[in-house]
């Protein structure tokens, strides 16, 4: 009768514990967002319990879009269209990494390849340099191309960037694809490249978005990269999270401003996360643990 | 009947045969890092002889070779020296406190409850977030007068507490790193611990072996490969972190956050020391490759290690 008490406070303490740390994780995220909706009045107060009781206001987020000035009408501040930016480099540099490194990956994984082990070690080491030691070849590189201030510039980057991923997951992925479908639609008359599109292509689409949803998370993120070769506006290729610290630095802490349009960048991640939870494991370990 | 149409040129025949094929599939994906990586790299060791700035050359007259001098001057700079001891105190507490929070958490959640898997990706998120972006917000909760983590600090009776000082910046910065990576750390664990077989565990309860014997030669032997990756993996990144610091301390208080990265970045694109900085950026290289021929060792050469994980984790 006791060891039932004892080992049921052990498991009330377990889910406590369990809580505490879940609310440690995403406090941060749920601070973000009801700094969001506070109005610029009590965003300086000194954080207690009364602070927690405010009336809320989306101001914030029409400033994000919209800067108001003195006696005259508000001028637009072309957010959205950083947040285009970040997008279109995004989507366009995974699309391309996905493809070249799904035609490598199966080219990996289903033929004996002089040096193949080497190579791949390569295409993952290229992952492990850190952008800043890269990016000072780079910059003179695109300097000399004249590829600085441009998207195709930054998408290049970032293609480059998520491949080494792109390569290794599909790899993996690949592999659990029995050779055997393609073997029958070669004996149907297909060739060596039409068998893998009749046969293992349709069984890989789901792996490449996984793989793409990686690469997008990677390249939303990123920010060494996009500092260095991204102009000072929208129009020279500049991302959202470049955008966002030059905001901190300029808008005298207005955190109102700041952790509004902090959300709406983080929102779309967030989303990802919980559509991509079974593949997590996977992508974190470069599909080496698989499930 | 699917029927592919049988021409027989060129084309086809490089589309038939697997050789040429092959080596098709794969030279987009190595041409771009060639180009990308490979070849900006062979640059800037050749620059890493010069001395050369982008903006104080002028131009059209040629970069003057000065041999080994920019490596020399960066052994004698005390700033470099500095930054290197910075880098390791900031890794060394960073992933020390993702590695045991990570694992603490991963035993927590090593049971079987109801909303576990939410349980498990509202943990996740923090890791998938902007680094730069989150970077920044940390700001606003670290803010000596109005943010958060200071008042929950006060409540545990140190009053004033002010992160952007020289003693407490790094600690700061290391919980921020901390907060995105210790789930990682937790994941990677927690799929270790899965796959430990319960049977043997199930052996050890009979024999009445204590919680101690029962990690030191159960779970730890089982789970040290993994253990070896969720490390270096974290290793390598908090070594070139750069995002989440830049941003929001540039380097700042003095040069408290100057870690290696940022050292670098500000050399290169704010002191516009090309050649140096070039040379700085291989004796990084070589660190970061050195640990990453390590990891990757670790990864590709003993697949047999990874085998009985690979198997027994179903679930997480």
């Amino acid at each position: 009768m006791q060891r039932r008490t004892k080992r049921q406070v052990k498991r009330i303490i377990r889910y406590a514990l369990i809580i505490v740390v879940t609310a440690f994780f995403i406090f941060p995220l749920i601070w973000l967002g009801l700094t969001s909706i506070k109005p610029r009045a009590v965003l300086f107060d000194k954080p207690s319990w009364s602070s927690l009781f405010f009336e809320p206001t989306a101001k914030n987020y029409i400033d994000v879009f919209y800067r108001e000035q003195y006696g005259l009408p508000p001028v637009r501040t072309y957010f959205e269209m950083l947040l285009v930016n970040s997008l279109l480099i995004s989507l366009a540099s995974v699309g391309l990494s996905t493809i070249i490194g799904t035609l490598a990956a199966w080219a990996f994984s289903r033929f004996e390849m002089r040096g193949k082990n080497t190579m791949m070690f390569f295409i993952l080491s290229t992952r492990m340099l850190p952008p800043i030691a890269t990016l000072v070849p780079l910059y003179l590189l695109y300097r000399a191309l004249g590829f600085m201030y441009t998207h195709h510039g930054l998408i290049l980057l970032y293609t480059m960037f998520t491949l080494a991923f792109s390569v290794w997951m599909m790899k993996g992925f690949i592999d659990e694809i029995p050779k055997e479908l393609e073997e029958a639609a070669m004996v149907d008359g297909h060739s060596r490249l039409g068998a893998f599109f009749k046969a293992t292509l349709p069984q890989a689409l789901t792996a490449m978005a996984a793989t793409a949803m990686f690469c997008l998370m990677t390249a939303w993120n990123e920010y060494a990269f996009a500092l260095v070769v991204t102009g000072t506006d929208w129009t020279h290729a500049r991302t959202a999270p470049v955008q966002l610290a030059k905001t901190f630095g300029e808008s005298g802490y207005n955190w109102g401003l700041i952790t509004a349009s902090e959300l709406i960048y983080l929102i779309p991640v967030i989303i990802i996360t919980f559509i991509m939870q079974e593949y997590l494991l996977r992508g974190i370990t470069f599909g080496t643990i698989k499930r | 009947m699917g029927q592919a149409p049988r021409r027989k040129g060129f084309l086809s025949r490089i589309l038939e045969s697997g050789r040429a094929l092959k080596w098709l599939m794969v030279a987009p994906a190595l041409a771009i890092l060639l180009i990308f990586v490979i070849f900006p790299l062979l640059w800037s060791l050749g620059l890493s002889f010069y001395s050369y700035s982008v903006m104080y050359t002028p131009p059209g007259v040629p970069p003057t070779f000065v041999g080994l001098q920019n490596f020399q001057k960066i052994f004698q700079d005390v700033n470099i020296y500095e930054s290197f001891q910075r880098t390791a105190y900031f890794v060394a507490l960073a992933v020390g406190l993702e590695f045991f929070g990570g694992f603490a958490i991963a035993e927590l959640l090593n049971t079987r409850f109801r909303g576990r898997r939410i349980v498990v990706t509202l943990i996740l998120i923090p890791m998938m977030t902007a680094p730069a972006v989150i970077g920044i917000f940390f700001e606003y909760m670290y803010n000596p007068t109005y943010g958060v983590v200071p008042y929950f600090i006060s409540l545990v009776g140190i009053k004033d507490f002010n992160w952007m000082t020289r003693e407490w910046v790094i600690p700061a910065v290391a919980s921020m790193d901390a907060w995105m990576w210790t789930p990682f750390m937790m994941l990677i664990i927690l799929a270790g611990l899965q796959a430990v077989p319960r049977y043997l565990y199930e052996a050890a309860e009979i024999d009445r072996a204590s919680l101690w014997m029962r990690f030191r030669y159960i779970t730890l032997p089982t789970i040290s490969p993994i253990l070896a990756i969720a490390l270096l993996f974290r290793t390598m990144d908090a070594l070139k972190l750069f995002d989440l610091i830049f941003p929001v301390t540039a380097g700042g208080p003095g040069a408290a956050t100057q870690f290696l990265s940022v050292r670098l970045y500000l050399e290169v694109f704010e002191y516009f020391k090309t050649g140096y900085g070039s040379a700085f950026s291989y004796i990084f290289l070589v660190i970061i490759i050195v640990l990453s021929n390590i990891y990757v060792r670790v990864l590709t050469r003993r697949p047999q290690m990874m085998a009985p994980v690979e198997e027994a984790v179903q679930e997480v």
